[in-house]
Parts: structure tokens; sequence; C-alpha cells
């Protein structure tokens, strides 16, 4: 019975480990994907990024650089205290070397703590916080996808340079919220722009209509959405419903996944502004790519960027272990994965900061109208490339102890 | 009262009188607690242990409210929540040592549990529910405003700290131990209370408040004594939770974890002494081993909810005690 | 402009307008869970379930059926009634006799496993659910943008609501129903046929629920937590207006969104918390709620 949570995935593992005696040479490893599977996050991370590392273990054909690689899964229920208990026992007991997915921020960082305990790896891909590789940064974690200051830098300061200069904030009244805000607001006034108004949103609501009628009264040109998940689709659909949109004021999603405008459609999400650093339909790799996922989802969705991410850093890690041929020491494994330029398939070549922020380029994205599009999942035109080097935070601005000087 | 066929029938399972022997069992069942907490870390995996034990506790301390008492409490996140923050402020911010956080965590939630308690027993039955579930909506609105919380990031990084400034509790076995003490103290605690004078006229305004009364009981006072003690206890369990796990968050204020206690305490079997634990192993195990299967864990439990009204209302260990004949 | 604490009169009429309209969800809820209360004895947990899954209906009908919003508005509840009417036969029969506690836990239970069913199959995201041609765009009014749905919402739950005051005060189906709410054995002795009442009365209360959230389904996110987020508040407005009070429901949902919606200009941090303050309060001045009776 105990122990079950860490059910291997395939049978070919099993087989791999009574191997174990003979391949001498061999390096075992697994990895555990730790995400929302029940919970509000669970189309943007759950099964998906078990699919996506599949297909990234798939791609490296472990056999081939000596190792055994082993995929195991669980649900955190967005709770900080059931992330840590998995990791805790994952790393104690069942042997798990490395740790992916980890969507929403306060369960990010309470598998980061208990990871540099351990002395495992961490990659996270979900969590929107930038204090991963700020304040609360570790030899053992590396940030992914994108982070709060990174959307910010996307969206606020491209939405400004086209000359959506005054800006009103519908804002999750919880820290991720206050963070997004904060952080967009700085790169508004830094690029001319001004605030005119925020309100704080109690976080979950359900009807943002009094919320959206202040931020039409206070007639910025910009509305921010400094919110995620159901939050912000239902602020999106009701700001149709509202005639923001009409009324000539252009909204802005802080935090926005394919997933959330699919739920939403292009006839309600029409002229959505928002940044991601990846969508399927970017080029022919990434459509491939997609194409592969799409078919093991039960619902054939497309992968989101955090579904891209774990296939990325899946790969990269894999890189990095064939390598050292040893996965023992997690700190060393991390500093192996900075070493090495990435690249792959999806996000292009790249590289690993010293403070374990991962460095791409971003994209900023329009949603576009029904008669624009093609299909269900036809929902972007790409407005802009952003470079990574501009995106996301500059090295020295974090406050991350690692970074020294 | 003694008879244990009338427990269905009644409003809330009654547990019947303790006899002689009936207390030489328990005093077995209490030894027979104390080996397997001593034997089991050897076989299961500690820090689950640890969480099984601490909800075991709060488990315990709600059903002193709910089965001696005959108050359902919708609300007692709030105790544990609350205590678990402010023994991870102290711990971390402050720089307690880990017996003075837990300390203060409990602390507050006596506190806690004296406003809340004072306003919420002048009401009776479903008022009494919705009032301590509407204080504890506003202690989560407060844990989510308040600075020192850190919203839903929580407290994070909580340092175990060393025992009275010696014993280092970084070892998961060091911390077992410090939490089976705990546990135990907090276990026998309970039953004294249940078994005192106190406890008597507990359940006799429990079955029947008028009469209590016109006996000259302040049947206020002593419903005011169970909650603050209730809660307390809940406080106890969630500063040691945040010990163990290093954290303190949201999720523990949040009014579905009201709703986790009543299900470990239904499970279990309300108003028996050993059932809280009983069901608190059988919540936790489910929750800790179906994580596997996502979104299917919440089904599963709602099932577990309606078998437990339908087929065994006095719950696992209530069942076990008809079919004894004892009371557990 | 005159202004009241700093805000514009006129943004003050448009959130006052808004907070009605939400109020007229927390009515028709409400009044489901107030019948069946008063009736049934039971506190009914899966009714933001039920409401969820009136939503919820209404897509599958335009999806698998290709039935609109209008047929759904007919259908919907009608599914979600005979849903109710099988769960009150099968599960909550079984209850009556026993304490309140064990109603409100079954139908939590039952909650947890309607939602976690529609979660798995359908995800969390939620689903689109276009509002209906006849009720896109909207009026501009002197002091706000008024969507013509959500000017229908109001007339909708409102006619409901009154239609059931009527039937309840002014029929004789109604009279037999408060009569069975007040003595059940005596009405029982008369020769009505009280089980079957139950289950009907609980099969309308929850298709009640099912309405709400056809209702729902064209301005908030089709989702299967839906339910879950406005259940609780939904308990609060219940209980301050006095549990089985069925014109104290109604009026007090009428009421709280306005508050809610007074609360999201002045301090809107706290509009989610604003109606437990307000139960509090109640309770401990009127401890039977606004328009209970004392027992």
């Amino acid at each position: 019975m105990f122990g079950r949570i860490a059910r291997p995935v395939t049978l070919a593992a099993l087989a791999g480990a009574l191997m174990m005696g003979t391949a001498a040479a061999q390096t075992n490893v697994k990895i555990g994907i730790l995400g929302d599977r029940s919970g509000a996050y669970s189309d943007i991370s759950g099964e998906g990024s078990v699919v996506a590392a599949k297909l990234a273990v798939e791609d490296f054909k472990p056999e081939q650089h000596g190792l055994k690689v082993e995929i195991v899964s669980a649900d955190h229920q967005n709770k900080p205290d059931v992330g840590a208990a998995i990791a805790r026992q994952w790393y104690d007991r069942d042997a798990v070397d490395m740790i992916t997915d980890g969507v929403t921020s306060s369960v990010a960082l309470a598998i980061s703590q208990v990871t540099k305990e351990k002395n495992k790896v961490f990659i996270d891909t979900g969590a929107g916080t930038a204090d991963l590789t700020g304040p609360q940064c570790t030899p053992n974690t590396i940030h992914w996808v994108y982070d709060t200051v990174a959307l910010a830098n996307g969206t606020g300061g491209a939405m400004v340079k086209r000359g959506g200069d005054t800006w009103f904030f519908l804002t999750a009244d919880y820290v991720f919220g206050q963070t997004l805000q904060r952080d967009t607001s700085a790169v508004i006034t830094k690029n001319g722009g001004k605030v005119v108004g925020s309100v704080k949103t109690p976080f979950p609501t359900s009807d943002f209509s009094s919320f959206l009628l202040q931020a039409q009264g206070s007639g910025a040109k910009v509305i921010g959405l400094a919110n995620a998940g159901t939050d912000t689709i239902n602020s999106i659909k009701q700001a149709g419903e509202f005639g923001i949109t009409e009324g000539g004021q252009a909204l802005a999603g802080l935090l926005v996944f394919s997933s959330d405008v699919h739920s939403l459609g292009t006839k309600v999400a029409q002229g959505l502004v928002l940044t991601e650093p990846f969508y399927w339909d970017l080029n022919d790799q990434t459509r491939a790519f997609s194409d592969r996922f799409a078919k093991q989802m039960k619902n054939g969705s497309k992968p989101t960027a955090n579904h891209a991410g774990v296939y990325s850093d899946v790969l990269h890690y894999l890189k990095a272990v064939a390598e050292l041929k040893s996965t023992t020491d997690g700190a060393a494994t991390v500093a192996k994965m900075k070493a090495m330029p990435t690249d792959d398939p999806l996000f292009g070549k790249g590289v690993i900061r010293a403070d374990g922020r991962k460095i791409h380029d971003m994209y900023l994205f329009e949603v576009k109208k029904p008669a624009e599009s093609k299909g269900e999942w036809d929902l972007y035109k790409k407005l802009e490339t952003i470079p990574g080097d501009q995106v996301f935070r500059p090295l020295n601005e974090g406050n991350c102890p690692l970074v020294k000087g | 009262m003694a008879d244990t066929a009338t427990i269905d029938a009644a409003p809330i399972a009654a547990a019947p009188a303790t006899g002689r022997d009936d207390k030489a069992l328990h005093r077995l069942i209490f030894v027979g607690i104390a080996v397997l907490l001593i034997v089991a870390p050897l076989v299961l995996y500690p820090v689950y242990l640890m969480k099984v034990l601490c909800f075991a506790l709060f488990a315990l301390a709600f059903n002193l409210l709910l089965g001696y008492g005959g108050l359902l409490s919708f609300g007692h996140a709030a105790y544990f929540g609350m205590a678990s923050y402010l023994c991870a402020y102290t711990a971390k911010q402050l720089g307690f040592t880990p017996e003075l956080a837990i300390l203060a965590g409990t602390g507050t939630a006596a506190l806690l549990g004296l406003v809340f308690g004072a306003l919420a027993i002048r009401r009776q039955g479903i008022y009494f529910s919705m009032i301590t579930l509407a204080l504890a909506q506003m202690a989560f609105f407060f844990s989510l405003q308040a600075k020192f919380t850190g919203g839903e990031d929580g407290i994070q990084a909580v340092p175990r700290g060393n025992l009275f400034g010696v014993i280092s509790l970084a070892d998961d076995r060091a911390m077992y131990g410090v939490v089976c003490v705990i546990f135990m103290a907090g276990m026998l605690l309970i039953y004294r209370i249940i078994h005192s004078p106190f406890g008597q006229v507990l359940k006799a305004i429990r079955d029947n408040e008028p009469r209590a009364i016109s006996l000259g009981y302040r049947a206020s006072q002593y419903k005011l004594a169970v909650f603050v003690l209730s809660a307390t206890l809940a406080g106890l369990a969630g500063s040691t939770k945040a010990i163990v796990f290093q954290l303190a968050s949201l999720t523990d204020v949040h009014w579905s974890m009201s709703g986790e206690v009543v299900l470990m305490t239904l499970v279990g079997g309300m108003g028996t002494v050993f059932g809280p634990i009983v069901g608190a192993l059988v919540i936790v195990t489910m929750e800790t081993y179906l994580a596997q299967f996502g979104a299917w864990v919440t089904i599963i439990q709602g099932c577990v909810f309606v078998l437990c009204v339908l087929l065994f209302r006095e719950g696992i260990v209530g069942l076990i005690a008809r079919v004894v004949r004892r009371p557990l | 402009m005159t202004t009241i604490f700093g805000v514009p009169m006129q943004a003050l009429f448009g959130q006052l307008l808004l907070g009605l309209i939400n109020g007229s969800f927390y009515a028709i809820l409400s009044l489901g869970l107030a019948i069946i209360f008063g009736l049934l004895n039971i506190i009914n947990f899966a009714h933001g379930a039920l409401y969820m899954m009136g939503a919820f209906v209404a897509w599958m009908l335009l999806t698998y059926v290709g039935l609109g919003y209008w047929w759904a508005l007919g259908l919907a509840p009608l599914v979600v009634g005979a849903f109710g009417i099988v769960l009150e036969r099968v599960l909550i029969a079984r209850l009556y006799k026993l304490d309140h506690l064990y109603g409100l836990l079954l139908t939590f239970g039952l909650a947890l496993i309607i939602q976690g069913l529609f979660r798995n199959q359908y995800g969390v995201s939620g689903l689109p659910y276009a509002i209906p041609t006849e009720l896109s765009g909207g009026q501009r009014l002197p002091f706000m943008f008024l969507p013509n749905y959500r000017a229908w919402v109001v007339v909708a739950s409102l006619t409901v609501c009154i239609a059931t005051w009527l039937v309840i005060e002014k029929t004789k189906l109604g009279a037999y129903l408060r009569a069975a709410t007040e003595n059940p054995t005596l009405v029982q002795a008369f020769g009505v046929n009280v089980p079957l009442f139950l289950t009907l009365t609980y099969g309308f209360g929850v298709a009640l629920a099912g309405f709400a959230g056809v209702l729902a389904a064209p301005i908030y996110s089709v989702n299967p937590n839906m339910g879950a987020d406005i259940i609780i508040v939904v308990f609060a407005v219940v209980v301050i207006g006095g549990m089985g009070s069925i014109i104290g429901s109604v009026i007090t949902g009428f009421t709280l969104g306005l508050v809610e919606g007074l609360t999201k200009v002045f301090y809107p941090e706290a509009s989610a918390t604003v109606i437990f303050v307000i139960m509090v309060l109640v309770l401990l001045v009127k401890p039977a709620g606004l328009f209970g009776r004392t027992a």
C-alpha cells in the first residue's frame, strides 16, 4: 500500500529495475510530475504534463545514453502542505531525482524548499512567482517557462509602446495578483505610461461586473487583468457583455494560457492581448509536437506553454544527467544544466542563468476574431517577438543570494 | 442510557456510560496505541505518521465539542489554521524555540475560541453551526489580508528548530517523538475531561439542556468551557502541524478544512473515544495514497460521506463498539 | 457631480443595479433551499452542484442536441428536477427522521461526487456558452451601460420568485404544502400523500437551482466549480432570511446583493466576507433570522 504514490507509469521501468544488476553502467532516473490534477489549474498542468514528459523521454532515447527513465505523477491539489508532503515522500522513500511542473506559486515555493533540503532537482514550469529566482532562489531550483516580471514586461511594455498608456487594474486580492500589478505598474511608468486606478477583487470572484464598471468609468485605455484561471475567464467574458472593448478600451491579460482562451472561444476573447512563451502554431516543429501531444490527450487538446515547458526541461535535464552519469547530487546536476546551453524544438536556443532563470524569447499575441480563426484551436496571431534578454528581470535586480556582486 | 440500541435514534450518537471494566479496556487500548506508535516508524514513513497524528488530535478535539458537548462547529479550521500561522510566525520571524512557538499558536487558538465561542454558544442547533462558519470565514479573510501570513503563499520554510534550545528536530525521528508525546498528552487529556465530573455535566447538557439547567448547572458556562478546550486542542494540533511540515497556509483556515474534520469524526464515530483517531487515519491515508487518482479523490470522498450517512452512522469505531457491546 | 463618500452618484446607481442582478441569483437559489428546508428539514448542500448541473445541461443541449438557450431554460430545470427526484427517492428519503446534521453531510457528499464527475469529464477551464442573440447588446442608461441579458436575469428571477410565492400562498396545493411543513402527521391523516409531496418539493427546489444555472451560463464561466463558490454565500442568505422562510429568502437575496454591490465600491476586498459579518450580527440580534419564527 505504501509508496503507491510512485506507481510506475510504465512496466518497462519495473523490468529496468530488475535488470539493474546486469546493466551496471546504466543510470536510473526517476522524474516526478507534481502538478494540479483536479483543481483550477488542471487544464494547464494535469495529465498534459505527464504526456509532455513522456514525449520528452521518448525523443531523448534514454537507452542510447545509458539511462533508464521512469515517470511518476501526483496531484498537489494546489495546497502547499500537500505538495511539500508528496515531494518529501518522493525524495525520502521513492528515490525520485527530479520534480517538475509545480503549478501554483505557493506550492512551488514549498517544493523548492524541500528540494534544497534534500539536495535534489526542482524545475518549475507552471508557477508565476519571480521569487523562485529572486530572494528565495536555491542552487537546486530552475524556473523554466515564465514569471510575473516577464509577463509584466511583455504585456505592459508592449501595450504602452502601442499607445495604451493609461491603465486600470483588476487585481485578484492575493500575493500573486498584487505582485503582477506592482511589476506591471513599474514597467508602465518606466515606458512613460500612467496607472489611473485599480480595484482589488476577492479571490475567487464569479461576478466582475461592478469592478468592470469601475474600470470603464476610469476612462483608462487599457484594463489590465492581474488575475488567473477562472477569475480571468469570468472577467473577460463579462467585459465582452458590458461592451468594454467595443467602447474602445483594450483588455490586457497578464496571465492567460491558450487553454483559457480556448475555453472562452474567440467570439468572447477576440482582441485580448497577452504574452506567452509558447504557442502550438508558432512553427513546423511546435506544430509537429502539438499533433503528437493532442493524439495522446483524452479531448485532443493542444499543449499549453506549461506543457511545452515540461517537455523542454525534461529533455535538458536528461542531457545533463547523461553527461554526469549520476543523479545523486542535485546541486551538481543543476550546475551542469546551467553550464550547458539549452536547445529544443519548442523554445529554440536558450540559457539558464546563475539565479536559475531559464531565458528564452516570449511573444506578444492577440486573440483572433472569429472570422480569422480557422478552427477550434486557431486562437492567436503573433504581434511581436520579445527577445529573452529584454523580457526577463535583469540578473542583478532579483536579490538572489546566488548572484554575487 | 447505557442501552446501545438507542444510539441510532439519538440526534448525535451518545456514548454509553463507562463502567470499571470499560476503563480497564480503555487503559489497555491506550497502551496498545503507545506500542503501535513506537513500532510504526519502523514500517511506515514517519512524515505520513506525523500527519495522521496531527489530524487525529484535531479530530479528537473536534469530537470533544461535537460528541460530548453536542455542538456541531462548522468553523474549526479557524482555530487549527490561526494557531498554525501564529506558530509558524513566531518560530520563523521571532526565533521562538518549537515548544514556545507551539505554545504561542495554542494560546492564540484558546483566545480565539473564547471570543468566537462566547458569540456562538448563545445560539443552538443549525444556527450555532452557521455562526461558527461565519466567524471562521472572517478568520479566513483576515488570514488572506494580514501581512504576516504571506497571503496565499503562506509562511514557508519554518525552521523546526531545537527543542528547548537543545535537541534538533530537523531529523524526522526526533520530530516524530515530539509529535507522539503531544498526541498522547492531548488524547489522555481529552479522555480525562470526558470522564471527569465536568464531562458528566456536559453530557447531561447535551442530552437534555433544560433539565440540566433546572438542576442548577449553568449550561452556557459549561458549553463555553468545552468550546474553548476544543479550540485550544485544535490549535495544538495546528501548531504541531506547522512545525512538522514547516509551513502554514490558507488550506488550514479554509472552510473545507472544517468539513474535513467533520468527515474524519463521522467516519471514525462521533462521541466515541477512539473514533476520531481511526477516522483521521482513514481520511489521511486516502488523501495521501489516492493523490495519483487526481479528480477521483473528491468523488471517493463524496462516496465515503454518503455511505457513512446511509449505512453506518455510528462510524467505524461506533460499529465495533456495538458489536463488542463495550463503549470505545 | 453629486458624490457620496467620494463616489459619484451615477456610479453608485450603476453598482446598486448590478448588486440587484447578483441578488437575483441569490434569491432564486435561496428560495429553493428555503423551500426544501421548510418542508423536508434537509439542508441541501448539493444545491450548488445542481445549479452547476443546470448550466452544464444547457451547454449539453446546445452541443449534443442543438437546442438553444430558450429550450434549455425550459428543459434544464426539468432534467435537474428529475435528477433531484431520483436523489430524494433513493437517498435523502432515508434521513427524514434523523438530525439535520445527517442530511447536510449526505448532500455535502453528493455535491463532492457530482462536482468530481463533471470535473473529470469536462476539465476546469470551463466551457463557452453564448448570450442568446435576442438578448445580446445593451441599453445605454444615463448612469451605466446595461447589457440586455442582465436586465432579463432580473426580470426572469423576479417572475419565478413571485410565481412560486403565489403558488405557495394562494393555491390549494400551496396550502397543503404549508400545512405539511407545519404538521406532516396531521396532513397525512387527512389523506394527503406526504411522501410524494416531499419528493416533488425537493424536485421543484432543485429545479429552481437548475433554472438559476441556465440563467448564469451565458455570463459566468460554465465550470464544475461554479456551484461550490456560491453555495456558502447562499447558505448565509438563507440563514439571514430565516431558515425555511420563503419570502424571507427572496427579500434577503436581493437585499444582500445590494449590500454586496455597495461593498464592492467602498471596500472591494471585503465584498466576499461582508455577508458573513451581516450573518453573525443578524443571528446575535434575531436568533431565527430576519423573517424566521423563533422556535
